[in-house]
C-alpha cells in the first residue's frame, strides 16, 4: 500500500519524529494565536521556504495535497468579500495553509514505521487500562494487511454482480463486503488461537 | 480476546475500503463517498465499544501516513484542516449508534436507521459544525449553513445503514454483535 511520505529524500527526513511532531504542535498553536495579516504572511512564507527546501517535486507534490482545502478557501474568500471583511479572510486562509502544509510536512518526511512506533510510545500508558502496546501492534498490522484484501474482494464482489445483473450493484455489495469482514474476522481469530493467542 | 481483536481491526479495515470506492458527485466539492457508512455499521454491527475503538485504529493509521481517507487524504494535514471535527466526532458517533443498538429490543434494521441518525448524524454534526466553526473563525450558524450541505448525502447512507444491518441480522443472527 503506497503511503504518504515523500520519496524525495530531504534533510527533514533525518530528523526524529518525535522532535518533528513537538516542534509542530507548537508552530500550530502558535499560529492560531497570531491575528494581524501582516504577522500571518510572514509566518506562511515561513511555510513555503520550508516546504521549499525539499526542491522543486516535493513543494510540488506538497501543493497538490492541499486540493481538499480549495472548497474551503473558496467559501471563506467569497464570504470575506461579501461581508466586506478581506483583511480576517485573509488571515483564515494563509492560517489554514500553513497549518495543513506543516502537518503535511511532517507526514511527508517520516516513514510510517517510524510513525506507527511513536504511536505505540505514545498509547504505552494505555496498558494500565488494559490496552496492552502487543495487542495495538497487532491490530495495526492486521488493518494494513487487509485493506487490499477486501479492496480486491469488494471488486469481485461488484464484478460478480455485474455479470449476473444488468443493474448496477450501488449500496447491495455491501451487505456480502461486511458479511466478509465478520467472516474474515472469525477465521483469524481461529488462526491467531491456534498460533498461541492474543497477549 | 481475539474475536474481539480482529473484529476491530477488520472494521477499520472496512472503512478504509469504503472510503476508496468511487464516488458519486452530488455538486463540486460535496462528494458522496461510502466511508461515513462505514462509521455507522461499525456501530450498528459491532455495537459501542468495539465500534468505537475500530474507528480510534482507523484514524490512528491515518495519523500515521495512510492514505485512508475518501480521496486518498491522510496524514497528520487533515487534523488541521477544517473538517477536523468530523474526524474527532467519528469515534463518538459509532459508539453512540452502537449503544443505541445495544440498549433497544426493537427490529434491528429500523433500530439501526435510527442509531446511525443519531450517532452518524446528529452526533457527527455537532462535532463536524463545532470544528469548521473553530478552524474558519465563524460562528455556529454560519458553520452550520456549510455543514447542511452533506445532509441529503448522509441521511441516504444511515437508510443503508438500517438496510445492512437488517440484512446481517436475517442472514447471520449471530454476527450482529451489537446484539449479542
Amino acid at each position: 500500500m503506497l503511503t504518504l511520505t515523500s520519496p524525495v529524500d530531504t534533510w527533514a527526513h533525518r530528523i526524529r519524529p518525535g522532535v518533528k511532531l513537538a516542534v509542530l504542535a507548537i508552530w500550530t498553536l502558535g499560529i492560531f494565536w497570531l491575528q494581524t495579516p501582516l504577522s500571518m504572511a510572514v509566518a506562511f512564507a515561513a511555510v513555503l521556504g520550508l516546504v521549499a527546501s525539499g526542491g522543486g517535486v516535493f513543494l510540488a507534490r506538497s501543493v497538490v495535497v492541499l486540493r481538499p482545502l480549495w472548497p474551503f478557501i473558496v467559501l471563506v474568500g467569497l464570504w470575506h468579500l461579501w461581508i466586506d471583511a478581506a483583511a480576517a479572510g485573509v488571515v483564515i486562509v494563509l492560517r489554514l495553509i500553513a497549518a495543513v502544509m506543516a502537518a503535511n510536512f511532517v507526514t511527508m518526511t517520516t516513514r510510517l514505521s517510524d510513525m506507527i512506533a511513536v504511536i505505540e510510545r505514545l498509547a504505552r500508558p494505555l496498558a494500565r487500562i488494559g490496552l496492552s502496546p502487543r495487542v495495538l501492534a497487532l491490530s495495526m498490522a492486521l488493518v494494513i494487511r487487509f485493506v487490499p484484501v477486501m479492496g480486491e474482494r469488494l471488486d469481485q464482489i461488484t464484478e460478480a454482480w455485474v455479470a449476473r445483473a444488468r443493474r448496477k450493484p450501488r449500496w447491495r455489495v455491501l451487505v456480502p463486503a461486511t458479511l466478509a469482514a465478520l467472516d474474515d474476522a472469525d477465521h483469524v481469530a481461529e488462526a491467531l488461537r491456534a498460533r498461541g493467542g492474543v497477549r | 480476546m481475539e474475536r474481539s481483536v480482529t473484529h476491530v481491526a477488520l472494521f477499520a479495515a472496512l472503512i478504509a475500503v469504503l472510503g476508496l470506492v468511487p464516488r458519486i458527485d452530488l455538486a463540486a466539492g460535496v462528494p458522496i463517498t461510502a466511508q461515513s457508512l462505514g462509521i455507522m455499521l461499525c456501530g450498528t454491527v459491532l455495537g459501542a465499544r468495539r465500534g468505537a475503538l475500530a474507528v480510534l485504529l482507523f484514524l490512528a493509521l491515518v495519523a500515521a501516513g495512510l492514505p485512508l481517507l475518501s480521496g486518498g487524504r491522510g496524514g497528520l494535514g487533515v487534523f488541521v484542516s477544517p473538517s477536523v471535527g468530523f474526524l474527532i466526532g467519528f469515534p463518538v458517533a459509532a459508539f453512540v449508534a452502537g449503544w443505541m443498538m445495544e440498549r433497544t429490543s426493537i427490529a434491528p434494521g429500523l433500530a439501526a436507521t435510527a442509531a446511525a441518525v443519531v450517532g452518524g448524524i446528529g452526533v457527527l454534526y455537532v462535532f463536524g459544525i463545532a470544528g469548521m466553526s473553530v478552524m474558519l473563525d465563524k460562528s455556529l450558524p454560519e458553520a452550520a449553513q456549510i455543514g447542511i450541505a452533506f445532509l441529503p448525502g448522509d441521511i441516504i447512507k444511515a437508510v443503508i445503514a438500517g438496510l445492512v444491518t437488517a440484512t446481517l441480522a436475517r442472514m447471520r443472527p449471530g454476527a450482529l454483535l451489537s446484539r449479542a
